[in-house]
C-alpha cells in the first residue's frame, strides 16, 4: 500500500529496494547532489522571499519615497513593481541554467545506475 | 436615478443589442471544447490518463495549460478592477501572484513530479501512515479548490448581469449553472486530457484578448505610458495618490497590516493550490516540469503586465461612478473598457465587449474545470481508493469515483456559486491562496525536505492550518459586519483583517514542527531515504 508513489514505469526498469534507497542516500554521490541544490535553492528563496517583503513593507510604510516621480508620471513604487517582475524572470532563468548544468547531469547518473542495478 | 447609473444602463442596453454576437462567440468555445473533450474522452483509457492527461505534454503545452489554469477571473476581471479603482495597490495582487510561482519552481514542482503519482497527497502521505494524512490532504485539497470556485462563480455571475441586463438572482444562477454542468462534462469525460487542451486554447484566447484591448489602450496615448498614468490620476480624482501605495490599504495601522497579510498569502500560496500541483504530472519528466514552470512565468508575467495598462486604461478611460455602478468591486472594469476604447454607441465597441466577455467566460470555465478535477482526483485517488477502499480499489472503480466525485463538486459548486456575488473576484481568491499556504505549503516543505516529519506533524499542520485559516476568515469583515461581506446584514465578524495569512501561515508551520517534536512515533528513515533519493534524482519516476 505505502507503495504507491513512482507513476508507473511504461518500459521495463529495475525498481531498486529499500535497502539500496539509504544507501544511496548516505552516499557521497547523493550528497552532492543534495548539497548542490539545497545550497543554492535555499538562500535564493530567502532572497526573494527578502525582496519581495521588502517591496510590501516599502509600500506600506515609505509612501513618500515610493511617491517620488523619476520621469513623467513615472514614480518609484511603478519602477520597484516592474524591477520585482524583472527579478523574477531572472531567477527563474538562473536557477534552471544551475539546475541544467549542475543538478540534472548528477541526478542522471544516480538515476541510470539505480535503476540499471550496477 | 444617477446620471452614471443611466450610462451604465445604457450601455448594458448597448450589449444587449448585440446579444446575439456575445451568445454566438461563446457558443463556439463550447462547441470546440465540447468537441476536444469528446475526443480526449476517447483516448482516456487508464487511470494515468484520467488523472495525468498520459503524462504525455510538452513543456510548452503544459506551461500554456498552466498559465489557463492560473490567471483566473481573479487575474483578467479582479486585478483590472482593484487597479481601477484603487490604482497602484490593485498592482500588488499581479506582483504576488507572479513571484510565487519561484517558490513554485525552486522548491517544490520537480520534487513533486518526481514522486508523486496523481495529487498532492501522494508526496504528503508518502512517508506516513496512509489513510489519516490522505484523508487530510483530500480535505484540505477540496476546500482549497471550493474557495477558489467560489470566486470564478463570482466572477460568471457578475459578467452575466453587465453583459445581458440580468440582475435577477434567476438569471445570475442560470448563469452559475450552465457554467457547473459545462465543467462536469468536460471532466468527467475528458479527464486531465481534456482539461488541459480547454485551458491551453482558453490561455491562447485570454492572451490574444489581452494583447488587443492593452494595444488600444497604449494607442490611445501614442504609446506614452506616463501620459497613460497622468490620465489615470486624474480622471480617477484622486490624483498622484492613485499612483502611489495606500489607497486601498494605507488607511490605518490596521490595513497596512491587511496588505502585509495579503502579500504573504499571495506569495505562498501558489505552491500549495492543488489544481497547479497535478498540472506537474502530466509531462514526462521533473526537467519538464521545470521548463513549464519557465514558460508558465513566462506568460503569466506578461499577462499580468498587460493587465497594468488595462486597469490603468480603465481609469483613464472610464468615469469611477461608472466603473463602480457597474460592480461595486471593480469587477467589470476590463470589459467595459473594450466597450469604451471601440466606442460606446459604435459596433466596433460591442464587437469587442463581446469579445472581451467571450474571453472572460471560457477563463471561468477552464480554471473552474481544473479545480473540479484537482478535488475530483483528490477524492478518488485519496479518500475513495486509499482510504474507504484501503488501496483495494481497481482502476475501472476509481476511475468511475472520480467521474463521480465530478458530478459531485460540480453540483456543490453550482450551489455555493450563487452566495458570493458582490465580493472582488481577486479578493476571495486571496483568500483560497492564505487557506493554500497555511494547510499545504508546510506539509508539502517539510514533507520534502525535514526528515524528522512525521505523520502527527503533517496531521496537525495540514488541520491546524486548515481549521485557523477558515475559521479566521468566517469571522472577518469577508463574511459578516461589512457592506461588501457576504452577509451584510448580520455582524459576527471579531477578527479584523480580511486576509488571514499573517496568522494562519505561521500557524501552520508552526504546528508543523511542534506536532512532528511531540509525537511519540519514530520518524519513517527507509521511507524518508526513498522520498528523497526519488525526489530529486527521479528514480523510479517514468
Amino acid at each position: 500500500m505505502a507503495a504507491d508513489a513512482p507513476p508507473p514505469s511504461t518500459e521495463q526498469h529495475r525498481l531498486p529496494g529499500a535497502e539500496e534507497f539509504t544507501e544511496v542516500q548516505e552516499s557521497a554521490e547523493f550528497g552532492e547532489l543534495r548539497r548542490s541544490y539545497r545550497s543554492f535553492a535555499f538562500p535564493l528563496t530567502v532572497g526573494f522571499i527578502v525582496w519581495y517583503l521588502l517591496y510590501v513593507l516599502l509600500s506600506n510604510y515609505a509612501g513618500g519615497f515610493m511617491g517620488t516621480k523619476l520621469f513623467g508620471n513615472i514614480n518609484v513604487a511603478f519602477v520597484f513593481g516592474v524591477l520585482q517582475f524583472a527579478s523574477t524572470f531572472l531567477i527563474a532563468w538562473w536557477y534552471s541554467r544551475h539546475a541544467a548544468a549542475k543538478l540534472d547531469p548528477k541526478a542522471e547518473a544516480i538515476k541510470t545506475r539505480m535503476e540499471g542495478g550496477a | 436615478m444617477s446620471p452614471a447609473i443611466t450610462h451604465v444602463t445604457l450601455a448594458a442596453n448597448e450589449a444587449s443589442e448585440h446579444r446575439g454576437l456575445i451568445i454566438t462567440l461563446f457558443a463556439l468555445f463550447v462547441v470546440a471544447t465540447l468537441g476536444i473533450t469528446v475526443w480526449a474522452g476517447r483516448q482516456t483509457k487508464d487511470a494515468a490518463d484520467f488523472y495525468a492527461g498520459g503524462r504525455q505534454f510538452s513543456a510548452f503545452q503544459n506551461g500554456l495549460a498552466v498559465s489557463g489554469d492560473y490567471m483566473s477571473a481573479a487575474s483578467f476581471l479582479g486585478i483590472a478592477g482593484a487597479i481601477a479603482l484603487y490604482g497602484y495597490d490593485g498592482f500588488l495582487y499581479s506582483i504576488g501572484f507572479l513571484v510565487a510561482w519561484l517558490v513554485a519552481l525552486l522548491l517544490v514542482a520537480e520534487p513533486l513530479r518526481n514522486s508523486g503519482r496523481y495529487t498532492m497527497g501522494d508526496v504528503l502521505a508518502y512517508r506516513m501512515r496512509q489513510r489519516p494524512v490522505r484523508t487530510a490532504a483530500g480535505t484540505s485539497t477540496i476546500v482549497v479548490s471550493i474557495f477558489y470556485l467560489l470566486a470564478q462563480m463570482a466572477g460568471a455571475g457578475v459578467l452575466v448581469s453587465l453583459l445581458l441586463g440580468i440582475t435577477s438572482d434567476a438569471g445570475k444562477i442560470l448563469i452559475v449553472a450552465l457554467v457547473g454542468v459545462l465543467v462536469i462534462v468536460y471532466v468527467s469525460i475528458g479527464g486531465m486530457k481534456g482539461t488541459t487542451w480547454v485551458q491551453m486554447v482558453k490561455a491562447v484566447l485570454l492572451i490574444g484578448g489581452t494583447v488587443l484591448i492593452t494595444f488600444l489602450v497604449l494607442l490611445k496615448f501614442n504609446f506614452n505610458i506616463s501620459d497613460l498614468l497622468g490620465k489615470a490620476a486624474e480622471n480617477s480624482g484622486k490624483g498622484d495618490a492613485f499612483l502611489e501605495p495606500g489607497l486601498q490599504y494605507g488607511a490605518d495601522n490596521l490595513t497596512k497590516l491587511d496588505f502585509i497579510s495579503l502579500g504573504v498569502a499571495l506569495v505562498l500560496g501558489t505552491a500549495g493550490l492543488p489544481h497547479i500541483l497535478i498540472r506537474f504530472y502530466t509531462v514526462p519528466s521533473a526537467q519538464a516540469a521545470r521548463k513549464s514552470v519557465n514558460w508558465a512565468i513566462g506568460i503569466i508575467g506578461g499577462f499580468y503586465l498587460m493587465t497594468l495598462a488595462l486597469g490603468f486604461g480603465a481609469a483613464a478611460l472610464i468615469s469611477q461612478e461608472e466603473i463602480i455602478a457597474s460592480n461595486p468591486s471593480g469587477n467589470t472594469a476590463a470589459p467595459l473598457l473594450a466597450l469604451h476604447i471601440g466606442g460606446v454607441d459604435s459596433a466596433w465597441g460591442a464587437i469587442l465587449l463581446a469579445t472581451i466577455s467571450a474571453v472572460a467566460f471560457a477563463t471561468i470555465l477552464a480554471v473552474v474545470a481544473g479545480l473540479t478535477l484537482a478535488s475530483s482526483s483528490s477524492f478518488a485517488h485519496d479518500i475513495y481508493a486509499n482510504v474507504i477502499r484501503r488501496g483495494k480499489a481497481t482502476e475501472k472503480e476509481e476511475m468511475k469515483a472520480a467521474r463521480w466525485a465530478t458530478v459531485l463538486i460540480g453540483v456543490v459548486s453550482i450551489a455555493l456559486g450563487a452566495l458570493a456575488r458582490d465580493l472582488n473576484v481577486a479578493g476571495l481568491v486571496a483568500l483560497a491562496f492564505a487557506v493554500a499556504a497555511s494547510a499545504n505549503l508546510p506539509t508539502i516543505l517539510y514533507s520534502l525536505f525535514w526528515k524528522r516529519f512525521t505523520t502527527q506533524g503533517a496531521l496537525w499542520s495540514i488541520y491546524g492550518g486548515l481549521i485557523v485559516a477558515v475559521g479566521l476568515v468566517l469571522f472577518s469583515p469577508v463574511v459578516s459586519g461589512d457592506p461588501k461581506a457576504m452577509f451584510p446584514d448580520v455582524d459576527f465578524a471579531w477578527f479584523p483583517l480580511k486576509n488571514p495569512g499573517i496568522i494562519s501561515i505561521p500557524f501552520g508551520f508552526l504546528m508543523g514542527w511542534l506536532g512532528t517534536v511531540l509525537s511519540k512515533e519514530e520518524p519513517d528513515t527507509k521511507k524518508y531515504a526513498e522520498l528523497e533519493v526519488r525526489s530529486l534524482t527521479g528514480t523510479g519516476a517514468h
